[in-house]
């Protein structure tokens, strides 16, 4: 059972919509993600996943948006990213920036602290990170490496689940972790996520394949179309219709609740 | 004689400790000095308790009198007075930045802070030691346990040096000490490599320079802790020339360090050293500078360094601070296999044209350059890089690799890259590569959607920017240099 106080709130969206130079692209979704489950958002390109995620995080070229999303009592609509980080808001991203000449201990250890976390020495931070980093098959001297300098998709993947593993968000969204991994990273990052579901950690999954969610599995699943959310059902039966029938079968789909 | 400087008159100034008329004056001169949002945290100032000072403006009484007051050889005094004719005849350079305002009527050539030479701590006057500490030179100092040569205002009065090192041979002095104690020395090297026609400011320095340092290794010797000095422009309107001679003998090796933090003054100051280093054969001499003026000084530099055979010279420079800083050290590569390295890393805010760059010469075979810049515009600040790589005929196997970017903060920065080449040997190999990029929001929205905050996002973003050269930097400098930078990136984004 879940003790931690952090993790008693869920991160409540209410009609939420986002456009981007003047064009709606999500179009009001409205979706509760309860602590400790694992939601999974799929659908095709373009039908507004990533922009939904970038909203909720706070992008600056997403800041049009209409609707609400709190954690608990915090507006995160109304926040800078850096504030709905530390309201308890993690993002996964399908592009993670590199930053040339900061190592990716140094980065994640400001990072640990910025969000209000007891000081930890660099040499404590950087076992624990090396143990973080070996445990998603990630070599541990990637520690050091300027952040996502030269790393390639799989490892930018992984690092990023290693930083949400060290900054242990109330929520995190991560958008198509699974692309680019091969079976054993896919397992990895899928087992990473699932611990983390289990510290309490909620989670909203976008993806395109039903892989990993095999290796979770998710609490439910939500197909998207045309900014949308056209179908919700628990457990992985929309995963398996979709792998039956495809995404065509859904697109044009009214909302519908499980 | 075409141009004339009146105020010529030397006078003695005495002033009575803190309460001094300067010291008032000085607060009344910029009254919104803590209002600022520039405000410079090392703008603080000692009221000016000096011993001497000559008037303002320039004359060949004042060149003359600079000499006597240093009991000078006549030699030093007539190429004082050579140079003083030649910076006359010298137009101002109009091929960089705009020194038109300069104002060679308003500075003061040469203060005198107190009458002797201070050797140990305990000696040094208060408020001079004041000033030292807020600059963190005992910490240096003790971490260091090293020579450490200070220069406040136009000489030095703090000077230590470890005394194994002297019985190596070891000289670290001021200029004009060496002058006085090494005159053979001095006499052969002072000059050579920047004579006063070199250009205006090279001659303006050699007719009025005052302190700097002076270093000798002999051969064979390695100086395995750094060698450090601090300048300091403390008097308003007060130029710095100070002269800097690094020998280098056949096979030592020596770290020579040197910071300049200045204090905020509301009208223009000038600062033009020279700086001569020689690297003899193989030779490892590495000179490194953070240099940190306030928004109001000319920074005019030049620094030169010949490397022989098998020698190495590296030029390690940091720019932040200034109105117009033109600076541009270089390497003379005379022997077969010399190398040279120089990193150097420039920030320019509002108001500020930092023009700073690097020039490799190659004139033996198989000689070796690598040159670093990186640069970084704030607000409407400009930064740029202004490079020469030069390859003489027979300088077979010579290669050279010229890396500059520049990183741009804001809608309005300004980067510019002068890179010249002059490539007259055919077998040589030449790189150069370039790059310009602005601090994304990609980058910012990705920092602070872990948490970290816009301004301390931007300023991870700078540091790891400017981290080839902060690993170079002894620990107790890339901290200085990283408080700085900090600094200067206050509010700079949002």
């Amino acid at each position: 059972m879940i003790q931690d106080k952090r993790f008693e709130e869920p991160l409540v969206i209410d009609s939420l919509r986002v456009r981007i130079e003047g064009k709606e692209v999500v179009r009001g979704v409205s979706l509760t993600v309860e602590p400790g489950t694992v939601h999974a958002l799929m659908g095709p390109n373009g039908t507004g996943k990533s922009s939904l995620a970038l909203a909720l995080m706070g992008h600056p070229r997403y800041d049009d948006v209409e609707g609400t999303a709190r954690i608990g009592d915090a507006e995160l609509l109304e926040m800078s990213p850096d504030e709905r980080a530390r309201a308890g808001l993690f993002l996964a991203m399908q592009y993670p920036s590199e930053i040339p000449g900061v190592p990716v201990a140094d980065f994640l250890r400001t990072a640990f602290h910025a969000l209000g976390n007891k000081k930890v020495s660099q040499i404590a931070f950087r076992k624990s990170l090396e143990e973080e980093m070996q445990a998603l098959g990630m070599d541990p001297s990637f520690a050091t490496r300027y952040l996502n300098e030269g790393f390639s998709g799989g490892e930018k993947k992984r690092s990023e689940i290693v930083q949400a593993r060290t900054l242990k968000p109330r929520f995190a969204i991560l958008d198509e972790i699974d692309s680019g991994l091969d079976i054993d990273a896919l397992k990895a990052v899928a087992h990473g996520i699932g611990e983390m579901r289990a510290g309490g950690t909620g989670i909203l999954i976008i993806t395109h394949y039903r892989r990993v969610l095999d290796h979770l599995p998710p609490d439910h699943v939500h197909i998207m179309a045309g900014g949308r959310i056209v179908r919700s059902a628990p457990g992985l039966q929309l995963a398996e219709e979709l792998e039956a029938d495809g995404y065509e079968a859904f697109v044009g789909e009214e909302v519908s609740t499980s | 004689m075409k141009e004339s400087y009146p105020n010529t008159n030397v006078e003695n100034v005495t002033t009575a400790g803190a309460t001094g008329v300067s010291a008032e004056q000085d607060i009344s001169v910029n009254p919104d000095l803590t209002t600022q949002s520039d405000e410079y945290r090392y703008g603080f100032h000692d009221p000016e308790n000096y011993v001497f000072r000559s008037g303002k403006g320039l004359s060949r009484e004042i060149v003359e009198e600079i000499s006597r007051r240093k009991q000078e050889p006549q030699w030093m005094l007539e190429r004082r007075l050579e140079a003083y004719e030649i910076f006359l005849s010298k137009p101002m350079p109009t091929w960089g930045p705009d020194l038109s305002a300069i104002d060679f009527n308003e500075i003061f050539y040469f203060i005198k802070p107190s009458e002797k030479q201070e050797r140990s701590w305990d000696d040094v006057p208060d408020d001079i030691k004041n000033t030292f500490e807020r600059l963190g030179i005992p910490e240096a100092e003790r971490k260091f346990l090293a020579g450490a040569g200070a220069q406040y205002e136009s000489e030095s009065v703090y000077h230590n040096l470890k005394e194994e090192w002297e019985e190596k041979g070891v000289i670290f002095a001021d200029m004009d000490t060496a002058l006085r104690e090494h005159p053979e020395i001095v006499k052969r090297h002072f000059g050579k490599l920047i004579p006063a026609g070199d250009n205006k400011f090279a001659a303006l320095n050699t007719a009025v320079w005052s302190g700097g340092s002076f270093v000798f290794i002999p051969a064979g010797v390695t100086v395995d802790i750094p060698l450090q000095a601090y300048f300091r422009i403390n008097a308003k309107n007060m130029g710095q020339f100070e002269r800097t001679l690094i020998i280098g003998e056949p096979g030592s090796s020596v770290h020579y360090v040197e910071g300049c933090t200045a204090p905020t003054y509301s009208s223009n100051s000038l600062h033009a050293a020279v700086v001569e280093v020689i690297a003899m054969e193989g030779a490892r001499v590495r000179y490194t500078t953070i240099q940190n003026w306030s928004h109001n000084v000319y920074n005019l530099v030049t620094k030169r360094a010949v490397a022989y055979e098998n020698a190495t010279m590296e030029w390690v420079d940091g720019n932040l601070g200034s109105k117009i800083t033109m600076k541009y050290p270089s390497v003379f590569l005379l022997g077969r296999n010399a190398h040279a390295e120089i990193l150097s890393v420039a920030m320019a805010g509002d108001g500020q044209h930092i023009d700073a760059g690097a020039k490799a010469i190659h004139a033996a075979p198989g000689t070796t350059s690598s040159i670093v810049s990186k640069s970084i515009s704030k607000g409407v600040g400009r930064a740029g890089y202004r490079g020469l790589i030069q390859v003489e005929p027979g300088s077979v196997g010579a290669k050279s690799g010229v890396r500059c970017d520049a990183l741009i903060l804001g809608e309005q920065g300004r980067s510019d890259t002068y890179p010249y080449m002059d490539i007259r040997e055919e077998e040589s190999n030449i790189e150069h590569e370039a790059s310009v990029s602005k601090v994304g929001e990609e980058q910012l929205f990705y920092l602070m959607s872990r948490g970290i905050s816009e301004d301390e996002a931007a300023l991870m973003i700078v540091n790891g920017f400017i981290e080839p050269i902060m690993k170079e930097l002894p620990m107790e400098y890339a901290v200085e240099l990283n408080t700085l930078i900090a600094l200067e990136m206050e509010g700079s984004v949002g």
